[in-house]
């Protein structure tokens, strides 16, 4: 057995916060791009038009058979790949936090477009049908009566997700991004004090994701009396 | 486009490109497989013991999934292999770090001990438990009060019941979910390069660093994973029309 010494993570506490603060950073766009494009590409698998809803479900359906780790990995060689392709810079334009938000977006959008798709089907058919009666056009029918009340079914399913997500922000680790694990890691290399450091940042993600997950619960329940 | 450097000699194990990208995909089955055993059986226990009538295994169960469930596994992975070893008695974590053999003697030549194999079973293996055992329950609780009941009045004890009435009722309605939880172990045993253990994942970024040929070596890995989650899709959809219940229209397949 070893003798703990807890005071360095006083001693790393700002490495650490920087860490947790680019896990946030992370997490919080990617969670916007993730619903967004997510969102985008459920109406299009959706779409009455092969030519849309074929490329748009081969992607999710690629991006969902292979580990997240994989996908990180081909995003941070393609992105800087494509982006002096098309500004004609060199590599160096695009650093490893842009290369990694790129990643999370495109794996969470495939992610999220299920939880959308899902969302959608969960409507009656007679939602849109009236919407259309009354003379709205698609975009009307679709962001004013179908997704308004399919957001509002799938919201807790999205939040488990975004809990999900959270967690997964420590996987950047794999490209040597200095999130929360990441700061933890380096700190304990310099130190030797890897257990103490390992064992903080389990502890402050299971309090920061376990409360949120039955913030998540409760939430649903008060959504399911709504109803 | 170079794929006939996948066939090219690498510069260790004596085999090619392509063997690299074998002897990952054996360690992805490897890892993927002997964690789903533990994950099947550990979550089927645990799924059971979060329905049972008995205050103090339900409290356990629960807090077992809350636990596992609410950490990273990436974190779990660094707990199971950097810190178990220094946590438990000097001569147990020494023994796990030194003396566990070398994996270099079995075929599909490994560059990483037992000990990496075995912490990534085991992480991966007790962190899907705590995800089979939300569908087990969620499985046995949407069966109605009335199975159990009927049961007990026949006389049947507790631990009858849920062997005779409920459990082969709940397996077969939560295939589907359980389906992409399976699906999810061998995406997630890539974790595992994180702590040394070349699968598949590990592989493709070695021959992409070897070779520079990372859009090669890459799409070799992904085509490779789509053929995995391809075969257990048809296999478990085989299963699931095998087992159907008469009478259930494709129970749970909307979830």
């Amino acid at each position: 057995m070893l003798e703990f010494d807890w005071g360095v993570i006083w001693k790393y506490r700002e490495a650490l916060w920087d860490g947790m603060l680019t896990s946030l950073q992370l997490f919080a766009i990617a969670l916007a791009g993730g619903i967004f494009f997510g969102t985008l590409l459920a109406l299009a698998r959706l779409a009455p038009w092969k030519l849309v809803s074929v490329p748009a479900a081969g992607f999710v359906n690629l991006i969902r058979s292979i580990p997240f780790i994989m996908a990180i990995f081909w995003f941070y060689f393609l992105t800087p790949m494509i982006v002096s392709k098309f500004t004609g810079q060199q590599g160096e334009a695009v650093g490893p936090f842009t290369s990694a938000v790129v990643a999370f977006i495109m794996v969470e959008s495939a992610y999220y477009s299920e939880i959308v798709r899902a969302g959608i089907q969960s409507i009656p058919r007679g939602q849109p049908a009236a919407a259309y009666a009354l003379g709205l056009n698609y975009w009307q029918s679709m962001g004013q009566v179908v997704l308004p009340q399919a957001f509002r079914n799938m919201l807790p399913v999205m939040l488990t997700q975004a809990v999900i997500l959270f967690q997964d922000t420590s996987l950047v680790y794999v490209v040597a991004l200095k999130d929360f694990l990441g700061a933890a890691s380096k700190a304990g290399q310099l130190t030797g004090r890897i257990v103490e450091l390992y064992i903080f940042v389990a502890v402050v993600f299971f309090i920061l994701c376990f409360l949120a997950s039955h913030a998540v619960k409760r939430l649903q329940a008060r959504l399911a009396v709504g109803r | 486009m170079d794929w006939k450097v996948l066939l090219e000699q690498a510069p260790s194990g004596g085999m090619t490109y392509l063997g690299w990208l074998w002897s990952g995909l054996f360690w992805t089955l490897a890892v993927s497989l002997c964690a789903w055993v533990i994950a099947f059986s550990v979550g089927s226990v645990v799924g059971v013991a979060r329905t049972v009538p008995l205050r103090v295994p339900r409290a356990i169960a629960t807090a077992y999934v809350e636990l596992f469930r609410n950490i990273p596994l990436l974190v779990q992975m660094f707990l199971w292999y950097f810190v178990m070893p220094e946590v438990v008695p000097k001569a147990w974590g020494d023994w796990l770090k030194q003396d566990m053999p070398n994996l270099l003697t079995l075929p599909f030549a490994a560059q990483f001990s037992l000990w990496e194999f075995t912490a990534a079973v085991l992480c991966l293996g007790l962190y899907t438990a705590s995800r089979v055992a939300e569908q087990v329950r969620s499985g046995i609780q949407s069966l109605s009060v009335g199975q159990t009941n009927a049961g007990l009045a026949m006389g049947l004890t507790l631990p009858q019941v849920y062997r005779h009435v409920t459990l082969p009722m709940a397996y077969r309605i939560v295939i589907p979910p359980m389906t992409s939880e399976f699906l999810t172990i061998f995406k997630n045993s890539s974790t595992a390069l994180t702590i040394g253990v070349l699968e598949l994942t590990a592989q493709s970024r070695q021959i992409s660093e070897y070779t520079f040929k990372t859009f090669e070596a890459f799409t070799a890995a992904t085509l490779i994973y789509i053929v995995i989650t391809m075969t257990v899709i048809f296999a478990m959809r085989a299963l699931e029309s095998r087992v159907a219940v008469p009478g259930y229209i494709a129970q749970g397949g909307g979830r």
